[in-house]
């Protein structure tokens, strides 16, 4: 009995925590993705750019704070920056979208041309962002490191396997849960909201009814703006700020909203967590776990790991092209805000 | 500058641009330059292929150039014989395994019909499979890579001259290509953007981890290479002869003799490409093809199958990258897998091929040439800039050694700004898509 709590024990330190904080950040991401493709009907290859973006301008404005001797106590003084990152992105997005895309848009541009466009806007955000805070790693955690960790745990339960709770997992859940309640709250009920919903679902209706389509982009851009900064933020204090993990990220991010359903923010939402679970799933080394469970002569050599963690990329492509070829639409069927 | 004479004047511009690299750094890094230049035309030309003539958006070159590199490395290399005792029938019955687990499949999906018991069988034999094929994969792989891991540790190629893999490299590029397209094309258009995205990721996360087949990121080095070593033309007579007629100093000119040989062997590849897409453009295919892009629904009411032309045009392009890919591993002598980069290899050929006029070949190569001499000088360039702006302040000013240190960096949002000034305002490219009647 023993052996199988220390086996669900085992599991959840290390599949399902780690795999609920990255699903609620790739979720964060990804609704950023599908708001754009239903407002502006385009795949943002910037959008990872944008988190990276984000999060540089909050590092910046912790390490100010930071000077001051500003802190939050037990909690990251990263997330008291959180609001100088979010205006920074707002500006710069809402910016390119005025030079950038807004030609394109009233010319009726086909959306390939979008694409090329915010691959454009790519480089030269991913040079801004070489160029002020550099290529290389940037650890901007402070505050208490745990909520429990592996020794506490061991000493309450006795149990020879333990369960470690990061603060960042925890402060990454909950965010994750407010924003995605102000976001659904903000689109469900009230005026722009749904003015933003009925645009993405019948354009030339929702000009009809008198919607002004400037107007709907533009919160499409700032709440795109804000997302993709806090996601941004959540990942870099979960893991570490590099420049170019943000680049990588774009292919797990577009293929959890792709799995949802793009254009659906609850398809989005479950996109994320899906391709999280069965990435952290396929590359976990269930040795341990087999050693609790299964009698000894089962029990496999090597790590009975099924893919290195090298190939997790891999895992969200695999995920992609399956639901590509069973139902293109997404699990939730897409294009509807 | 009238549209009839306006290619001759750009070409004679970016012609200028390299015998100025001549004039201020010498002959040696101009054709240094220009071998870099012409593989990215051969690039640039291939995704003008899928792109200028078709409209696809191939996220994927560094993929694609990749598979070419990696192509190089096995054809080229000598087999190594202790590793193929190690573990080489270990990898052969893999991959006959995985060619059989691939028939099996195909054969489910052919044969039973459509529904949920399908799906079953098709999940069933795939994990089936992996754990078979892992049972002889696993052990075979470490046996190769525990053989003499410092110095080689990997399978070896087959030892064949390293020519031979630029067509090696076309083909399998052109394979994968073939898997690609059937998944994403005849979808909604940003489905090939991002399943590019992924396999690009795969493939260079392949190369960068099987350590049985390249080495991994502990990079294979000392290929093989179509012209003569340097040390070794020092040698010969007629070598030394020849420097002595031309009064010019022995190893420099071994080293121009080197790259001009790479050179004529690039641009050979590289005119023989651009005359065979010139014939396909001119041609009724290709005039089929510009239809389609221009106007797929009207397109396919003539008749025409749309995703199976598609595919035929994404599969000859990424063969196209492909052979860059082989030829890019070649000129290096080497076969580093951290090299590839998406900004590098992906989007930087994209600006080549907006810039230079997407659906007009010579616009491509044009591209090819200007984006990619600028893309190798802006970083002297940046840095000159920033040193003289920031002159006046004092030589251990943090911000000028900040704005000296990253102006490295500054070409990524120059290429940024080029791509959308070029996209907004000459959409159509340096030397546009000639349509319609010719004058």
């Amino acid at each position: 009995m023993e052996s199988l709590i220390n086996a669900v024990v085992l599991l959840l330190n290390f599949l399902v925590v780690p795999a609920l904080s990255y699903g609620s950040q790739l979720a964060l991401g990804a609704l950023g993705v599908t708001l754009i493709y239903s407002v502006l009907r385009f795949s943002n290859f910037a959008h990872g750019e944008t988190m990276a973006f984000g999060t540089m301008f909050v590092i910046l404005a912790t390490w100010l704070l930071q000077s001051w001797g500003v802190s939050f106590g037990p909690l990251p003084t990263a997330l008291l920056a959180l609001p100088v990152g979010c205006i920074a992105t707002i500006l710069f997005v809402l910016a390119t979208d005025r030079l950038v895309y807004k030609h394109y848009r009233e010319h009726k541009a086909t959306n390939v041309i979008f694409m090329i466009a915010s691959v454009g806007v790519m480089f030269v955000m991913n040079g801004i962002i070489r160029f002020v805070i550099g290529p290389e790693d940037q650890q901007f955690f402070d505050g208490e490191r745990f909520i429990f960790n592996a020794r506490q745990f061991k000493e309450w339960t006795g149990l020879t396997e333990a369960l470690a709770i990061r603060t960042t997992q925890v402060i990454t859940v909950v965010t994750a849960i407010i924003v995605v309640a102000i976001l659904f709250w903000f689109l469900n009920r009230t005026r722009t909201g749904k003015s933003m919903r009925a645009y993405s679902d019948n354009e030339d209706l929702a000009l009809l009814s008198g919607i002004d389509p400037a107007h709907v982009v533009r919160i499409a851009w700032i709440i795109t703006a804000i997302l993709a900064t806090i996601a941004g933020t959540l990942y870099g204090l979960d893991k570490s700020f590099k420049p170019f993990t943000y680049l990588q990220l774009l292919l797990p991010i577009f293929a959890a909203a792709i799995v949802g359903g793009v254009g659906n923010p609850v398809g989005a939402i479950a996109g994320g967590f899906v391709i999280a679970f069965s990435e952290i799933a396929l590359t976990f080394a269930y040795r341990k776990f087999f050693a609790y469970t299964l009698p000894d002569f089962l029990v496999p050599d090597g790590l009975a790991q099924l893919l290195s963690t090298d190939y997790k990329f891999a895992v969200s492509f695999v995920i992609l092209v399956v639901v590509l070829l069973v139902k293109p639409t997404g699990l939730f069927s897409g294009k509807t805000l | 500058m009238t549209e009839t004479n306006r290619p001759y004047i750009l070409y004679g511009i970016a012609a200028l641009l390299l015998l100025a690299n001549w004039y201020f750094l010498g002959l040696n890094s101009a054709l240094f330059t220009l071998n870099f230049c012409l593989i990215s035309a051969v690039m640039a030309l291939g995704v003008n292929i899928q792109w200028g003539y078709a409209g696809l958006f191939n996220v994927g070159i560094m993929g694609f150039t990749a598979i070419g590199g990696l192509c190089a490395v096995l054809v080229a290399y000598p087999p190594i014989q202790e590793t193929w005792e190690a573990g080489g029938s270990g990898v052969i019955i893999s991959a006959l395994l995985l060619l059989v687990a691939v028939a099996v499949c195909v054969v489910i999906y052919r044969r039973m019909p459509k529904g949920s018991a399908r799906m079953w069988a098709l999940t069933a034999a795939v994990i089936v499979s992996f754990f078979i094929i892992r049972h002889f994969y696993a052990p075979a792989v470490a046996a190769i890579e525990s053989t003499n891991a410092a110095s080689t540790g990997f399978l070896g190629g087959l030892g064949l001259p390293i020519i031979l893999s630029w067509m090696v490299g076309g083909v399998v590029a052109a394979g994968i290509a073939w898997i690609v397209g059937k998944i994403a094309l005849g979808l909604r258009s940003d489905y090939l953007a991002i399943a590019t995205l992924g396999i690009s990721e795969i493939i260079v996360a392949i190369v960068k981890n099987e350590e049985w087949l390249n080495r991994g990121v502990k990079n294979v080095i000392g290929l093989p290479r179509p012209v003569p070593f340097e040390v070794n033309l020092q040698k010969e007579q007629w070598f030394i002869d020849l420097a002595s007629r031309l009064d010019v100093n022995l190893v420099e000119f071994s080293s121009i003799f080197v790259k001009l040989c790479y050179t004529c062997l690039f641009a050979f590849v590289l005119l023989l490409i651009l005359y065979l897409s010139e014939k396909a453009l001119n041609s009724p295919w290709g005039r089929m093809m510009r239809a389609i892009r221009d106007n797929e629904v009207s397109a396919n009411a003539m008749g025409k199958n749309v995703t199976r032309r598609h595919l035929q045009v994404f599969i000859l392009g990424s063969a196209v990258v492909g052979i860059a890919g082989a030829m890019l591993t070649t000129l290096d002598g080497q076969f580093t897998p951290t090299s590839y980069q998406p900004l590098r290899f992906t989007f930087l050929i994209w600006v080549m091929v907006i810039v230079g006029g997407s659906g007009n070949n010579w616009g491509a190569v044009l591209g090819g040439i200007v984006i990619g001499f600028f893309w190798l000088q802006a970083e002297p360039i940046g840095i000159w800039l920033m040193d003289s702006l920031t002159a006046s302040m004092a030589d251990d000013n943090p911000l000028r050694l900040h704005l000296i240190e990253s102006a490295a960096h500054m070409r990524l949002i120059v290429m940024g700004l080029i791509l959308l000034l070029v996209l907004r305002f000459s959409p159509r490219g340096l030397i546009p898509e000639r349509t319609g009647r010719r004058h």
